[in-house]
């Protein structure tokens, strides 16, 4: 999953709440939309804890990449 | 009015003299040099202004100092506030409201004059300030490559949301040529067309250290920017031309990239939100419709087929009652029957003659009945009640 769709998945899991929490969704799409926002979740979650902090420096051309568990104090 | 012959208490005296003094010495500005300057834990500051031929205490509120530089001992400063007294112990104070150093420098002066101008050209004007995104997928960082700014950039970045993207374009941020080379940071960035958010940092510094922040060509930079720039530099109490025509002004440099990262933490709960609430939303709704298929089950336009199906029940149910209890009548008076024929049969049984005292003839294993049938030269056997008698011939 790309950066840029983590926001659409962020964006359609508001839409599915949306749908889910409005009384005219019938059950079966309920079902449905419950099944693919559970799924969009799932990979949202993932991909914010296996997220690394890449740091681009545009002049050298350097991409360096910051592990979460290498932490340097502050 | 006080009558010439009142008797006063200290604490009457003290407090008319303490509302005199308010209303008549109210927004005062008095130009002095510090001495014996106190920052109190609490954060108060206590210290005296004096100058060749007198001195007067002052006070300056946690709530008042906390944008101000500290200022020193021996430091010209001019300050602004109202007189007062101190009624527990009697003794008149200025309430300091505002302190900035006397006599402007040239920096300052430089400073306040190109602040002015911007101003009046309206580059600070809140409807050119554009929203910060709240998801970025890059932010650009102009600073310096190596600076402590940038370290603590990162680390906020890495804790907060390190699915984003840091392009880092480095810039001189004091000294000759930084301003140029901020300028070109910003104008570089803008080229690229995966930008969400600018931060332009810089560490903590003495006005001098940060005048770069306030030249001309970094401010109209900052407001040519198509990109959103968030400016952090210096402390908390730094403000920079750069910082009043940014789109959002950070204290810091780790400030400014936390106001232009969201929190993961937030994120993560939002997602485990979305799951409990919906999950318990299609519960629900299937729990509805179990209510909603029991209600109608119940209903009367449901219940009436079942009643009709226990009315033809119970109607077959006597039905095979009756033909029950037809058959088990039936079979008594077969019983009955039967028991008659059985003792008739026993009246026929010829043992019963044998008994009364008849006999039987058989010749060649047949019954004889007749004597026509009786052949007197071949043997014979009479049967008796109590025996056989068997009868030989040659």
């Amino acid at each position: 999953m790309e950066a840029k769709s983590f926001e659409d998945s962020l964006r359609r899991l508001e839409q599915i709440s949306g749908k889910l929490a409005a009384e005219n969704t019938g059950l079966e799409e309920s079902i449905n939309l419950y099944e693919e926002g559970i799924i969009l979740a799932k990979e949202c979650y993932n991909k914010l804890k296996e997220a690394e902090l890449k740091v681009i420096n545009l002049r050298s051309g350097i991409e360096e990449i910051f592990n979460k568990n290498d932490e340097k104090g502050d | 009015m006080i009558e010439q012959n009142d008797i006063l208490t200290v604490a009457e005296v003290a407090n008319l003299i303490k509302a005199r003094l308010e209303e008549n010495f109210y927004g005062i500005s008095v130009i002095g040099e510090i001495s014996n300057f106190t920052a109190h834990i609490s954060g108060h500051w206590y210290f005296t202004i004096k100058d060749n031929d007198a001195q007067l205490s002052c006070t300056m509120w946690k709530s008042f100092n906390t944008r101000i530089r500290k200022p020193a001992n021996g430091d010209k400063v001019v300050l602004s506030g109202k007189v007062t007294m101190y009624v527990p112990r009697g003794t008149l104070q200025i309430d300091v409201r505002d302190l900035k150093p006397a006599g402007l420098g040239d920096l300052q002066i430089a400073f306040e004059k190109l602040k002015k101008k911007l101003s009046d050209e309206g580059l600070f004007d809140a409807r050119f300030k554009k929203a910060i995104k709240k998801l970025p997928v890059r932010i650009g960082v102009v600073t310096a490559a190596g600076g402590a700014a940038l370290r603590d950039m990162i680390n906020v970045a890495r804790r907060r949301f390190p699915l984003v993207e840091i392009v880092l374009t480095h810039a001189k941020v004091q000294g000759d040529g930084a301003a140029e080379e901020i300028v070109s940071s910003i104008e570089e960035l803008n080229k690229l067309d995966n930008i969400d958010t600018i931060i332009v940092g810089r560490g903590g510094g003495s006005l001098e250290d940060l005048w770069a922040f306030n030249e001309e060509i970094v401010a109209r930079a900052i407001f040519a920017s198509r990109i959103p720039v968030v400016t952090g530099i210096g402390h908390e109490i730094d403000f920079t031309i750069a910082d009043f025509v940014s789109d959002l002004r950070a204290p810091t440099p780790s400030a400014a990239m936390e106001l232009s990262t969201p929190n993961q933490n937030d994120i993560i709960n939002y997602i485990s939100d979305f799951c409990n609430k919906n999950e318990k939303r299609v519960q629900e709704r299937i729990s509805l419709l179990h209510q909603k298929i029991d209600r109608q089950i119940n209903s009367y336009s449901f219940r009436k087929p079942e009643g009709m199906i226990n009315d033809k029940y119970q109607k077959l149910d006597n039905t095979f009652l009756r033909i029950q209890n037809f058959i088990d009548n039936r079979l008594n008076e077969s019983g009955a029957k039967l028991n008659l024929l059985t003792s008739a049969l026993e009246n026929l049984d010829h043992r019963n003659v044998l008994k009364r005292g008849f006999t039987i003839t058989r010749q060649d294993n047949k019954y004889i009945a007749r004597s026509s049938q009786l052949n007197t030269g071949k043997s014979l056997e009479i049967i008796f009640y109590d025996g056989t008698t068997f009868i030989e011939k040659e």
